[in-house]
């Protein structure tokens, strides 16, 4: 049986440096990839590789066993992506920006104002996104994540500028991903505290 | 074995298209978006605005008041004003999305990159383009052009900026990653964007001149097509390519 994503002979340059070499990976629902390693050891090019945005050297990601780069489209519909940059425009309202999300993917159909109160930022939809705290807007970029209805997640430093509380609410929110048979592949520097199968990639 | 997974693939075909947004939708999205930016934000809307009353004011002010010559000068200073004032309003056409990460966003999004990039040209066509077009009229009566002329002018700067619009996406997402990268969008932009000048502003000319000036019209409709049709692949290429 083929995974449902998998990366095999993943090799990637930046300039002269090689970030990583003939890697490989396979998830399947359910499970966790766990992305480990110091900064600037290629978390982030690993990720933006598997998304596309990265030309591999050597290599190929599979979605369904399939190259995602004939099916680009198609993989993308199956995925969201938590980036270090939130990705919400500053001058519009934290509602008007998962308004406009929701033309970019497909989406679970539910009520967003219910979603940012599991959040706790339900009160600030109105607000400028300019106006919420970093952590606040680490918090808007995970409604984004709930509100579609796709099986894999990317997560960039999920953790980063969040609470105790907002991280465990990361990690509540990753497990209920993983039970509904979902898949996430995280860059992290902290251990994650998640009872499911999860794969390690430690980059150095 | 082998139907079974032709089945499968039917059967994930259908549940795929069910439930993407449609484009349309993506398309409405992304030029509702900046129209609501550029609401937010009107300085950026009237910069480049201020910037072509501003010329067009200022030339006979230091000309003199001489109608004939003003009459002659009119058609081609209005074009290039109004092409100098498109370029002013490129350059943060997607510096903006860049730096916030939302361009990241639309890379990895199911929608067809250049549906979003051609949302994001027509937003920008009616904050920049259209505002120019429906101010010309008022500015070329000071230059004592006639009625007829300044309808050339209307339609040909019509044209002239929805083609502007289009080829300055194509640069701003060349140099989307660069710092300073203004010098070099006017150096990407202008070659192609001569022929919209020369077309434009003859054709206002001719027609000024009471001589045939449809050929030009229907030239500058020809690049506009063309513009519309391919623009938004080059520009959504472009875009891939600056966020590496």
């Amino acid at each position: 049986m083929t995974a449902k994503l998998s990366g095999r002979d993943l090799t990637l340059f930046r300039g002269e440096r090689c970030l990583f070499k003939r890697l490989n990976f396979a998830l399947n629902p359910g499970e966790m990839l766990l992305l480990e390693g110091a900064n600037g050891s290629g978390k982030t090019s690993l990720l933006k590789a598997i998304l596309g945005m990265l030309e591999l050297e050597t290599g190929e990601v599979s979605w369904n066993g399939e190259p995602v780069r004939n099916r680009r489209q198609r993989f993308h519909a199956a995925l969201a992506w938590m980036a270090h940059r939130v990705g919400f425009k500053a001058d519009l309202t934290l509602l008007e920006n998962l308004e406009f999300e929701r033309a970019l993917r497909p989406q679970r159909g539910d009520d967003i104002v219910s979603v940012l109160e599991r959040l706790g930022i339900e009160r600030l939809r109105q607000l400028p996104m300019r106006s919420l705290s970093a952590g606040q807007q680490r918090r808007a970029a995970l409604a984004r994540m709930l509100i579609a209805d796709v099986p894999l997640w990317l997560m960039d430093e999920p953790f980063t500028n969040l609470d105790r509380a907002g991280r465990a609410l990361v990690f509540k929110l990753v497990r209920e991903h993983l039970g509904r048979g979902g898949m996430c592949v995280v860059a992290a520097h902290q251990d994650v505290d998640i009872d499911a199968t999860i794969h390690r990639i430690e980059l150095r | 074995m082998k139907d079974a997974d032709a089945d499968l693939g039917e059967d994930e075909d259908r549940i795929f298209l069910s439930n993407m947004p449609g484009l349309m939708a993506g398309l409405a999205a992304s030029t509702r978006r900046d129209l609501v930016l550029a609401w937010k934000r009107p300085g950026d809307v009237l910069n480049p605005l201020f910037f072509f009353v501003m010329v067009l004011i200022l030339f006979p002010l230091a000309l003199g008041p001489s109608a004939e010559q003003l009459q002659a000068i009119g058609p081609g200073v209005v074009w290039v004003a109004a092409l100098l004032a498109m370029l002013i309003s490129l350059n943060s056409l997607f510096s903006a999305d860049y730096e916030d990460g939302s361009l990241e966003q639309w890379l990895v999004s199911p929608q067809p990159l250049p549906v979003l990039a051609l949302g994001k040209s027509v937003a920008h066509w009616m904050t920049s383009g259209l505002p120019l077009v429906l101010l010309s009229p008022l500015l070329a009566a000071t230059y004592g052009l006639p009625a007829k002329v300044i309808v050339v002018l209307l339609v040909t700067l019509s044209l002239g900026t929805i083609i502007l619009s289009l080829l300055g996406s194509i640069g701003a997402a060349l140099t989307v990653g660069l710092h300073r990268g203004t010098a070099l969008l006017s150096l990407l932009v202008l070659p192609l964007a001569m022929p919209v000048l020369l077309l434009g502003s003859n054709s206002v000319s001719l027609a000024a001149g009471n001589e045939t000036h449809t050929a030009g019209v229907w030239a500058l409709a020809a690049y506009a097509t063309a513009a519309i049709s391919l623009a938004p692949y080059a520009t959504a290429a472009a875009l891939r390519i600056s966020n590496e």
